[in-house]
């Protein structure tokens, strides 16, 4: 794969898939809880917090990536205070990741709360009376039950990374082997003089990419509804 | 064993009363749909909390609205058998089975009597109605509860499948020494399986007791209705006769019923419907109802239309007699009378007949 794509590009592949992972998984915890409170929780600001979640996916790309330079630049106060334990995350890699997460969080929570909203309440409740703690229910019930809306989210969370932009270009940036991903370099090599055929085969990885994530997330949700059986 | 509910809630336009207190054995809670039975067992089990009130089990309160106590659903170890059985569709029977059980100790045990050994590796999806149900009671057994809670579990079966688990459901009763709160609006199925009845109607315990005294009261009838109306008494299996009918010993004399699998000795516990009994002054002669017993005549209690109750005392047990008020003042029917109760055979059903270990209580 190194011998059809340059350096260069295999770079931006790397990295895009390296900032999609992450930004994966470390979302999906938080995404899990933020959907279980959505679809379960009755408590004030469900509504509030449901606008804040999916405020990314209607907001201008470049707005958030502007609030989050404006949030963890290494002038505001979370940025240094992030500083002083270590993390850096403005034009960093790691700045990516985070701009990806958050732009793929509301879809992410979407389909896990939909999931969750279909499990039937009543299999909960009946966990409860055989002793089992809320924890319990979540992991043995409602989790296993969700598991293929879960998947899905997961799915789209990394998808919706892997292809980031404007959030992305607004906070880190377009650096080279830092920052630069695989939308950036697209982008990048559109602008470069002779730069099409180079272009042409990260669009090709991004189509494949993308195709294989839906592609593997249907067989699984599949294999996970026959498994649940009913 | 004692669970003592002394609650208030309101359910739509209706408040709910329910004061009583169940012990060893069955107690019934019956009443007809919508009379609050289910919100009942839902705020013992922890699922529904009450606008006021006191659930104590044990001398443990579980829910005391004053004091601001309400022990959450999973601390509370009762086995909730739901109306759908509510088995994970994800795991299988085995895995179900398990699911609130510290060990896989008392499977064996709990397979061998509700009969589901067989099913174990099986998915509840492909498990029948009435499958389903004995495993989600299994279930719900292995949680080692300290009070089984059982809201219809038969709401959802016919009438073969009831048949079925009926008689497991007897063994439970009789090996497991487990308490049972049993919720239902089927009169045979109480009959068959209550040593105490709770009657709930329109939110409001109207009368509580053991079950056989107040199934022999002619004054519970309306809240009953007057099809439901029954006495239940304890009959001994005698013998199998030839042409498909069983002989079975009671108190007053002797019984010929439908074929009952059982063998002699066996103890039962029949319902006797009050509107299949019918009473004559003299002993019928060249009558086609095979069972004929001398009666006493101990109350008459009209009621609302033309039907009176009529308790009569056959041997030690008490049986009614619904009968219309033309017939009862044209016998010139009174207390302390003598006459002889008629019930065709036929007309007690499979359904009405139990296997008991227990003489039910409270012979009056």
């Amino acid at each position: 794969m190194t011998g059809w794509l340059g350096p260069e590009e295999w770079a931006a592949v790397a990295l895009s898939l390296r900032v999609a992972f992450w930004a994966t998984l470390v979302s999906l915890p938080l995404g899990l809880w933020v959907a279980m409170l959505l679809a379960r929780g009755r408590f004030r600001g469900r509504e509030a917090l449901n606008v804040v979640v999916h405020l990314p996916l209607v907001l201008p790309p470049v707005v958030v990536g502007y609030l989050l330079l404006e949030t963890f630049s290494p002038a505001a106060p979370v940025g240094r205070a992030l500083a002083s334990i270590g993390v850096e995350v403005a034009f960093r890699w790691t700045g990516a990741a985070l701009a990806a997460a958050v732009m793929g969080f509301p879809l992410m929570v979407r389909a896990i709360r939909l999931a969750i909203e279909a499990v039937d309440p009543r299999l909960e409740q009946a966990a409860a009376t055989l002793g089992a703690s809320r924890v319990r229910v979540f992991v043995t019930i409602t989790l296993p039950l969700a598991l293929p809306g879960v998947l899905a989210g997961a799915v789209l969370c990394f998808a919706k990374a892997m292809g980031e932009f404007g959030a992305t270009i607004t906070f880190v940036s377009n650096i080279p082997g830092e920052t630069r991903t695989l939308p950036s370099a697209i982008y990048a090599f559109l602008q470069q003089p002779g730069g099409e055929g180079a272009a042409l085969r990260l669009v090709v990885v991004s189509v494949a990419v993308a195709a294989l994530a839906l592609v593997a997330s249907e067989a699984l949700a599949r294999a996970m509804t026959r498994r649940v059986g009913s | 064993m004692s669970l003592e509910v002394a609650i208030r809630h309101r359910l739509g336009g209706m408040e709910l009363v329910a004061d009583f207190s169940a012990s060893a054995g069955v107690t019934a809670l019956f009443g007809h749909s919508g009379a609050g039975k289910t919100t009942v067992v839902g705020a013992v089990a922890g699922l529904v909390r009450p606008d006021a009130g006191r659930i104590v089990l044990d001398g443990e309160v579980l829910f005391d609205a004053e004091a601001g106590t309400d022990l959450p659903v999973h601390r509370r170890r009762f086995g909730y058998v739901f109306q759908d059985a509510r088995l994970f569709p994800h795991m299988t029977v085995r895995r179900n089975l398990l699911y609130g059980a510290g060990g896989d100790a008392g499977l064996g045990r709990v397979c061998d009597l509700l009969g589901i050994g067989g099913l174990l590796s099986r998915r509840p999806g492909t498990l029948s109605g009435g499958e389903q149900a004995r495993v989600a009671i299994g279930r719900a057994l292995l949680s080692q509860p300290r009070m089984l809670l059982m809201d219809e579990p038969f709401a959802s079966l016919d009438q073969a499948r009831k048949e079925e688990i009926l008689p497991y459901l007897e063994r439970l009763r009789d090996e497991a020494g487990i308490p049972i709160l049993y919720v239902s609006h089927a009169v045979e199925e109480v009959a068959r399986l209550a040593d105490t009845l709770v009657v709930l109607d329109s939110g409001r315990v109207v009368r509580a007791g053991p079950a056989a005294a107040l199934f022999a009261d002619p004054g519970l009838a309306p809240a009953l209705g007057p099809r439901a109306a029954g006495a239940v008494i304890p009959g001994r299996v005698e013998a199998q006769h030839e042409d498909g009918l069983t002989e079975v010993a009671v108190s007053g004399g002797r019984l010929l019923l439908p074929r009952i699998d059982a063998g002699a000795g066996a103890a039962l516990r029949i319902r006797i419907a009050a509107q299949d009994v019918m009473l004559s002054l003299s002993r019928p002669e060249r009558v086609s109802a095979l069972n004929i017993l001398p009666a006493t005549i101990a109350e008459l209690h009209p009621g609302q239309g033309p039907g009176v109750m009529v308790q009569c005392r056959c041997g030690e047990d008490l049986i009614l007699a619904r009968i219309t008020r033309r017939s009862a003042e044209g016998l010139a029917l009174a207390p302390g009378q003598s006459c002889y109760a008629v019930i065709k055979s036929v007309a007690v059903a499979r359904g009405d007949v139990g296997q008991a270990q227990i003489v039910p209580p409270g012979r009056v």
